[in-house]
């Protein structure tokens, strides 16, 4: 495995790893509760929460765990740590716990979290096991974001319940709703890879630009 | 009876576990390219759905009972040994079954529809053949799901798609007008 350093290993996950947009993982939750910025915080914190405890608990414990059982303690602390989170949130934000429903559960089935812990803190330092979870988690919620704000200001016309454009804008209500989440999805995929093609084709030509100069000097 | 018939109905198609609820997505996307594997994981998905139910049934009424707070962590333990148990048994009574489902048996452990359906389950209450028609009807809303989905991605390879929705785009834009679709069911049944 190639060697990084810590800032690499922090700001890796945030964007040019992003668990949502660019690996895949963890879509459930990322379509099912994103149909508020509210919710969106609240999933990604929670999901903060259980990456970065199971990251650092696995990182301490990993001289100690046997490799034929790994997945299965792996999966036995995250369950700890989403057991913790549920009651948490159960206790201290009852409304929030209702919308987000059992989807705090499911947090366990999140394969975002058990890919960190088989492709990463298994291996590394306790602090770079928890740098990776840190920047892994910020990704997260900043994919959350991305889904919950531009569904809740298109399907509901407001930004963490503030009223965005007066009286008489009619919401679209598809966008709270299911088909809105595979929608908004699928758009910031095209949009990314619009996005890429571009700065990929950008490069091309200043490395054909780059080229002919050399040829003209060399001619 | 008639409870029975709206449950599995409203878990197959009313609450689609895929399109309505995004459980199991991870097949929904991975094994949905090719009709024939796409109804094989179906029926895979409907055994141990059905299982899972008795299972978390059983545990729910005799188990966890005296300590909720190990809800989670038993249910994923239960279900992680299911899978397994349930592998070793086909393995053993039906080797041409086993072969036909290869790699997607495993897989059904990290598939969130699983424990999505041990967690709803408990938190509606269900009793055994509740929670039985539930499960049978969850299972058949994700063969319906992921058959669809396959239906239209093996067209939709002979069609002229732009380069830049080739890919998991394209299927997520897919699955948001196969979940409109759904929607419509929406009225069905609202009143049980």
């Amino acid at each position: 495995m190639r060697e990084t350093t810590s800032t690499q290993d922090l700001v890796r996950g945030i964007w040019r790893e992003n668990p949502v947009l660019i690996q895949m993982l963890g879509l459930c939750p990322a379509l099912a509760v994103t149909n508020s910025v509210a919710n969106s915080l609240a999933m990604g914190g929670a999901t903060m929460f259980v990456l970065c405890g199971s990251s650092l608990f696995i990182s301490l414990l990993k001289k100690f765990i046997p490799h034929e059982v790994r997945i299965s303690t792996y999966i036995l602390v995250i369950a700890t740590f989403v057991t913790v989170a549920d009651m948490v949130l159960e206790a201290g934000f009852p409304t929030l716990h209702k919308a987000l429903g059992a989807f705090i559960a499911l947090i366990v089935v999140n394969c975002m979290i058990l890919g960190r812990q088989e492709a990463f803190a298994s291996k590394r330092p306790v602090g770079r096991a928890l740098l990776d979870a840190v920047g892994t988690g910020l990704g997260f919620q900043i994919a959350l974001l991305m889904m919950g704000g531009v569904r809740e200001i298109l399907g509901a016309g407001t930004f963490l319940e503030m009223p965005l454009f007066g009286p008489n804008f009619e919401p679209w209500v598809v966008m709270i709703l299911p088909p809105g989440g595979f929608l908004t999805l699928g758009f910031w995929l095209l949009g990314l890879s619009w996005y890429q093609e571009r700065r990929k084709k950008a490069a091309r030509d200043q490395g054909a630009s780059q080229d002919s100069n050399a040829e003209g000097r060399a001619a | 009876m008639g409870d029975l018939v709206w449950i599995l109905l409203s878990a197959m198609v009313v609450n689609n576990f895929t399109l309505a609820l995004f459980l199991g997505l991870c097949p929904f996307m991975g094994v949905s390219a090719r009709v024939e594997t796409a109804l094989r994981m179906g029926l895979a998905n409907i055994f141990v759905l059905v299982i899972t139910s008795l299972c978390a049934w059983l545990l729910n009424s005799f188990v966890l009972e005296h300590a909720p707070f190990l809800r989670i962590i038993s249910f994923i333990v239960v279900i992680a040994s299911l899978v397994q148990i349930v592998e070793m048994a086909i393995k053993k009574f039906s080797p041409v079954l086993f072969q036909q489902l290869g790699i997607f048996l495993p897989l059904i452990t990290t598939n969130c529809a699983i424990l999505g359906l041990a967690i709803f389950q408990t938190n509606r209450g269900y009793g055994l053949f509740q929670g039985l028609a539930f499960a049978v009807g969850a299972g058949l809303g994700l063969t319906l799901a992921l058959v669809l989905m396959a239906s239209i991605r093996e067209d939709s390879e002979r069609a002229t798609v732009p380069s830049l929705a080739r890919g998991t785009a394209l299927v997520m834009i897919i699955a948001g007008s196969l979940s409109l679709a759904f929607m419509g069911f929406a009225g069905l049944g609202s009143a049980t």
